[in-house]
């Protein structure tokens, strides 16, 4: 068992774990934050995805002991209030989801994506940077549409900042 | 994943001792392979020595003609570096067709190469570029430093601290994706050194792991064109055949790829 000393969504927590812990277990079965979900646990899916220290990783392919001392962001962490995250706002508006299983990592991951290429998003881009989130529901289009969407809507809102 | 004690080292020297501490250690960089094959109950470590914060670790020098990439600087670092772009373009290019881009912010050079699978991208690099493997006890010739599947010339407790390239005149790379797995179905390497020499590797395609291809790389000597491979043929003995592919469609898998490289290299 170690402590890990971790900063989520903004709060600093300290979790007792048994080393073997990955971080998606921390964050779900430690703090119940349960938004970020576990879909094919072999790295493949992006459903786990969340921020560490501004990089969306797989929180199912981290020991929870290799977030110590990180600051961790989850989909929990993202909406300001009431308010949605311009990236939330787009997927519902632009129906990016089904099931809504993937949202989640989509999510933290395609905002990932608007950080590393602000205004130069185009649909070639986006498809091929969501290559480590699959989802079985959607066909990906309203997604990508979503995706771009927000981009849009994030360069606005950093803009009035 | 079975019961583990995880450590975070400090500095190499910290890192060698706890690892020698431990009855079964394994050393974690990025962990995009450990992991998931612990997961997966195929490794127990008594011990995991996690080499990833460690600063002396991280970073890249350019040198006059000598590239270093320090062994867990991750994937999104080499691929976005200035210096790597500018030095040898195609090692940027590799790292942005590695993985996805999660896999990529943890990811390291030095977890690849060490790991050493048939079909990773890193070790046909460093094969084609002739480049050296620096570890905390020497330095091996990457000629010497892979040794087959998953075996390298890394000892019990070695650490890999830096990989160096001799910057080439021209280098490109090129490889066929698994769309899901995003290994190498095959993927070529080609090299010319500034003295001349040429040299191309395979990865993805050999029983045996990442090998060279003297065949082309003959070709390519006598005219560093991708219509000079049209006339070689690659034997199918001893590459790999799996529901992906024959050995068969490996062997022209290497070729078309070579082909690509050379048109791509600069």
């Amino acid at each position: 068992m170690s402590t890990v000393k971790l900063t989520v969504n903004g709060k600093a927590v300290a979790v007792d774990v048994e080393d073997r812990t990955l971080l998606v277990q921390l964050l779900r079965d430690h703090l119940n934050l349960t938004g970020t979900h576990v879909g094919c646990d072999t790295s493949q899916c992006g459903a786990c995805v969340v921020h560490m220290d501004g990089r969306a990783v797989k929180s199912c392919t981290m020991l929870a002991g290799q977030a110590d001392g990180a600051s961790v962001t989850t989909i929990e962490g993202i909406a300001k209030g009431d308010e949605l995250h311009p990236m939330q706002a787009a997927f519902r508006d632009n129906h990016g989801l089904q099931c809504g299983y993937c949202t989640p990592g989509m999510i933290m991951s395609a905002i990932d994506i608007v950080h590393r290429h602000g205004g130069q998003l185009d649909e070639a881009t986006v498809r091929t940077e969501l290559e480590g989130n699959i989802c079985r529901c959607t066909g990906y289009h309203n997604i990508v549409k979503a995706v771009l969407d927000a981009a849009g809507r994030m360069k606005v809102s950093q803009a009035a900042e | 994943m079975y019961q583990t004690t995880y450590h975070r080292a400090s500095s190499v020297d910290e890192a060698a001792s706890l690892f020698a501490k431990g009855s079964e250690s394994k050393f974690l960089a990025g962990g995009q392979t450990l992991l998931p094959v612990m997961k997966q109950r195929l490794a127990g470590p008594s011990d995991v020595i996690d080499l990833g914060r460690i600063k002396e670790l991280q970073g890249v020098e350019l040198s006059g003609d000598t590239l270093t990439i320090k062994a867990a600087t991750t994937y999104y670092d080499i691929m976005t570096n200035a210096d790597v772009k500018q030095a040898i373009p195609a090692i940027a290019y590799l790292t942005s067709v590695l993985g996805d881009p999660a896999v990529r912010y943890r990811g390291t050079i030095g977890g690849s190469i060490a790991n050493n699978d048939p079909a990773a991208d890193f070790p046909a690099a460093l094969l084609a570029l002739g480049a050296t493997v620096k570890t905390n006890k020497r330095s091996i010739a990457a000629d010497d430093f892979f040794q087959g599947l998953f075996t390298t010339a890394l000892e019990d407790g070695e650490i890999i601290t830096a990989v160096s390239f001799p910057v080439p005149a021209k280098a490109g790379y090129e490889k066929m994706r698994h769309p899901a797995s995003r290994f190498a179905l095959t993927g070529v390497f080609v090299a010319q050194a500034k003295s001349g020499e040429v040299r191309v590797a395979a990865t993805g395609a050999s029983q045996t792991g990442v090998m060279r291809v003297g065949a082309i790389e003959a070709a390519l000597k006598a005219n560093w064109s991708p219509s000079a491979i049209d006339s070689v043929s690659i034997s199918a003995n001893g590459l790999l055949a799996d529901i992906h592919g024959t050995a068969e469609y490996r062997a022209n898998l290497i070729k078309v790829m070579a082909q690509r490289a050379v048109a791509a290299a600069r």
